[in-house]
């Protein structure tokens, strides 16, 4: 299994260094959009970033984030096996690439060095029928993972009641609550359902999406749609200078709910999107 | 568009003639310092010259850089800023214990800093948020770094040398702020936006 620890630091170092092209091509949608000023001009530093980052194959950002796994194992591969190949390609890669060691003791406030500790990476398992290992690989900063919002509905204090009306006061509420804190232009994923961890997962699940997938209930890609053209109209703009964009795409899922509770879970991701897809076997 | 070349350290002048919106090149020696360095110097107050890098008259950045230790010292791989209203709580002691007449960082930062920045003559430099390799590169060197194993890497004072390092000025000594400015602003439409809830 060296070969897939190999390719999981292949893995880890496209992440880091180039963003995805449906990411980058709203970014460049952005630079045209603004007006001459500081928010365009930062957005022409944003976009020369991007290129020097590819071609130098250096981070994108120095905040390589909380390394974070959602990963599609076949029934006959133990999840054990895996989540230890992704330790020690975690390891190497911080060497390697490198990453910033990001993983904190709570206890002692040490810096492990690695990027490994309890529970650090974050993994996520789903058992498959298929034939094929798929590893996609998340690495979000954490001044946007901080930007975050978790909603019990009804809310008065933003009017919001149990529907998809007030899910979108949620999701307005949060972007105006992050103002230009969490870099924008944002990509947002929003879930919504019965159990606060449910929802946080499912929120940030909707990341790995390409931020111009339209599929699903007409309903949400409405809602996905409205919200667009709202949260623009905030005016917040690239990297809080005020300006046309603040977000450049957002995803919404749902799963059912307990009668009693209505969770919405807004995952705030700055501009540097960076997420990568590894499929083994 | 204007630019003012700035070179470190600033003085109480230099400082003043700064208004919000103005970019700015900086070059010079500037120190980094985060969560860690901030919880540190607000509780315990080392005296100046417990502190190995002068501050008086310095600009502090915000950042927890990508550095990679080499034989001969430090080399900076990626150096993009930090969200500075994580240390709102403890920058206007710092500002006014330790002459600092600079901060560079991303997202601005709230009332109890632009108050202080008010009344000891400092600024906010709003740099470009995640652009850590192209900020790396006019970052010349890493000279030394303080607290380097007990705080980690990224979390250390790192004293570096900058050449015509790019910022905005988001927040002035005379009181003003873009941020207040486009969070007014934003407040009108979110208000709009969510009826009669907000």
């Amino acid at each position: 299994m060296l070969k897939l620890k190999d390719g999981i630091v292949e893995l880890y170092r496209k992440v880091a260094t180039s963003l995805p092209s449906d990411v980058e091509n709203e970014l460049k949608k952005a630079y045209a959009a603004e007006e001459e000023g500081i928010a365009k001009e930062a957005m022409g530093v944003v976009l020369e970033n991007i290129s020097l980052a590819r071609k130098t194959s250096r981070p994108i950002c120095q905040d390589t984030g909380v390394p974070t796994f959602f990963i599609r194992v076949p029934r006959q591969l133990s999840q054990e096996e895996v989540r230890s190949i992704i330790t020690a390609a975690t390891r190497e890669a911080t060497e390697k690439v490198p990453l910033r060691p990001n993983a904190v003791d709570i206890l002692t406030d040490r810096n492990s060095g690695d990027n490994t500790g309890r529970n650090i990476p974050v993994i996520y398992f789903e058992e498959t029928g298929e034939h094929v290992l798929t590893i996609d690989l998340m690495l979000k900063g954490s001044g946007c993972e901080n930007a975050g919002q978790t909603y019990k509905l009804p809310a008065e204090e933003i009017g919001a009641q149990r529907d998809l009306d007030g899910v979108r006061k949620c999701v307005i509420d949060a972007v105006f609550k992050a103002q230009g804190r969490g870099c924008p232009p944002y990509t947002l994923g929003v879930g919504i359902g019965a159990t606060k961890d449910q929802v946080s997962v499912l929120a940030k699940r909707q990341l790995l999406k390409r931020i111009d997938e339209r599929t699903g209930d007409e309903r949400i890609i409405a809602l996905q749609a409205r919200l667009l053209d709202e949260l623009n109209r905030l005016g917040i703009g690239p990297l809080g200078f005020g300006g046309k964009t603040t977000v450049i795409g957002l995803n919404i899922d749902y799963n059912h709910r307990h009668p009693a509770s209505y969770f919405v879970d807004v995952s705030v991701c700055c501009w540097a999107n960076r997420r990568g897809r590894l499929v083994w076997g | 568009m204007d630019i003012k070349t700035l070179t470190t350290p600033l003085s109480e002048e230099a400082v003043a003639s700064l208004n919000v919106g103005d970019f700015v090149l900086l070059s010079g020696m500037i120190v980094t310092g985060r969560d860690r360095v901030h919880k540190y110097l607000f509780s315990e107050l080392p005296l100046p010259d417990e502190i190995p890098f002068e501050l008086e008259g310095a600009v502090l950045y915000h950042c927890g850089p990508i550095v990679r230790r080499e034989d001969a010292g430090y080399r900076l791989i990626a150096g993009g800023p930090t969200t500075s209203q994580r240390v709102e709580m403890y920058e206007w002691r710092i500002i006014k214990e330790y002459g600092l007449r600079g901060i560079i960082g991303k997202g601005g930062m709230g009332e109890k800093t632009l108050r202080a920045m008010k009344e000891a003559g400092c600024v906010y430099l709003h740099t470009i948020s995640g652009a850590a390799v192209y900020l790396a590169d006019r970052i010349k060197r890493v000279v030394d770094g303080w607290k380097v194993e007990e705080f980690g890497a990224p979390e250390a004072m790192w004293l570096m040398e900058v050449e015509d390092f790019p910022a905005i000025v988001t927040m002035d000594a005379s009181g003003n702020s873009l941020h207040k400015g486009v969070a007014e602003k934003s407040m009108g439409v979110y208000k709009e936006l969510l009826g009669g809830g907000a």
